[in-house]
């Protein structure tokens, strides 16, 4: 794999948010506007980009049986850095986006991707695959938000749109909105590949990142979510 | 006793974390295929989060925010919340193994569950004192129990509707889940009306 292919992978092939469906909550919750989708997108490229260089230039030092516990360790520590800056340089953002900026430690992109390919891999890899993931996931945010603000508020990046912004459908800024159109925007990708494209057609544990974490007697047990036991 | 039990119906109905705060989204759309997992996941998730909040809310208050350390709230919480949940599965395993096989396999799960470290850094930014924190625990966990029993319902109906091709699995239980989060608007208000 080149490194262009490396890089699009995590913005077409492999979108962490409408192909591999992880990290939905922040998704869902900052969403409502463009600018808030935005910060939060930045915001997780950023740790993402640290942790995945951080822990890849550590992959041979940190011991196998503790690894998820140091990862955690790294990655909230970017994440309270993170904080940190933007509540110093962009309060509103900071205010707007609120408890999801510190969530970001249980983001399991995040955490996914330092599993699967941080670890594996070295820096300069990692850092173009978090890099590919960080824009994908960005991405996706951008397509949601730029729905639901338009619809939900009648404006878009705070400019508002005529006709719209009389008519403003608002419960698209609300939660059931926020569902409605992650599950449109899926079934659009569904769509548009002939359903190839969403690899996770049912949350299971299976997909989940931390279900390593479960030890092999649970993810067994598990993996088996929806079947009789 | 009375602003408690708003704390409480508020994180139940109104402030519900998976429904209107978009906390803990992972396993309400993961585990609310059958009814009895839904319900055991639910109360693995109000125990979690009720043992989360009396532990961190002390560490928090006596010795992070005394020190002046509260930017180190988000690594210290998650990492007592690993450690915690890691030592309940070890002792429920040994001494109570019929809870542990109905609980426990959802409890390593709940180590990164956000509203689990999300219940705990909300109690501190919403200043509440011990109890308060400990009701909007309780409220929260109720909370998600009831969204995850909720959605179970749902979902065993789904199973046997014939949604367009496209929209099989995961995007018809979004919007599924979208129709049960606007149930939820019913109860705003409310809470507000009850006790005014």
């Amino acid at each position: 794999m080149t490194k262009l292919q490396n890089f699009l992978k995590g913005i077409i092939k492999e979108n962490p948010t409408l192909v591999l469906v992880l990290g939905t909550c922040p998704t869902l919750a900052v969403t409502s506007s463009v600018i808030n989708a935005l910060g939060m997108g930045v915001a997780a490229t950023v740790v993402l980009l640290c942790s995945n260089m951080a822990i890849s230039a550590l992959r041979k030092v940190i011991p196998d049986k503790v690894r998820i516990p140091c990862y955690i360790v790294l990655i909230a520590g970017f994440v309270t850095m993170i904080e940190m800056i933007m509540h110093a340089f962009t309060p509103d953002l900071y205010e707007s986006l609120g408890i999801f900026l510190s969530l970001i430690v249980v983001n399991c992109i995040i955490l996914g991707r330092a599993e699967m390919y941080a670890s594996k891999n070295n820096v300069l890899d990692s850092a173009i695959d978090a890099l590919g993931m960080g824009v994908g996931f960005t991405l996706a945010l951008f397509a949601m938000s730029t729905i639901r603000e338009i619809f939900g508020n009648g404006s878009w990046l705070g400019i508002p749109i005529p006709w719209l912004s009389e008519n403003p459908i608002a419960i698209m800024t609300l939660a059931p909105g926020g569902f409605f159109v992650f599950g449109c925007l899926i079934a659009l990708v569904n769509k548009l590949t002939h359903g190839k494209g969403v690899k996770k057609k049912d949350f299971g544990c299976e997909s989940c990142p931390s279900a390593y974490m479960c030890g092999k007697r649970s993810a067994d047990k598990c993996g088996k979510d929806g079947e009789d036991k | 006793m009375k602003s408690l039990i708003i704390i409480l119906m508020t994180s139940v109905l109104v402030n519900n974390y998976v429904l209107s705060k978009f906390l803990g989204i992972c396993p309400f759309l993961g585990v609310s295929k059958k009814l009895n997992q839904a319900a055991g996941m639910g109360a693995a998730v109000i125990f979690v989060m009720l043992l989360a909040t009396a532990v961190t809310w002390p560490i928090h208050t006596y010795i992070l925010a005394r020190n002046g350390l509260e930017y180190m709230k988000t690594i210290v919480f998650i990492l007592v919340i690993a450690a915690l949940v890691q030592l309940v599965e070890i002792i429920l395993k040994k001494y109570m193994p019929s809870l542990h096989a109905s609980l426990g396999i959802y409890l390593p799960l709940i180590t990164t569950n956000c509203a689990v470290l999300g219940v705990t850094l909300n109690n501190i930014n919403d200043s509440y004192n011990f109890i308060e924190s400990m009701v909007n625990s309780l409220g929260c966990g109720l909370g998600f129990l009831l969204a995850m029993v909720l959605f179970a319902g749902v979902r065993s109906r789904l199973e046997t509707a014939n949604p367009p091709e496209s929209f099989k699995g995961l995007p018809i239980t979004l919007i599924s889940a979208a129709i049960v989060a606007l149930s939820f608007f019913g109860f705003s208000g409310v809470v507000d009306g009850l006790f005014a």
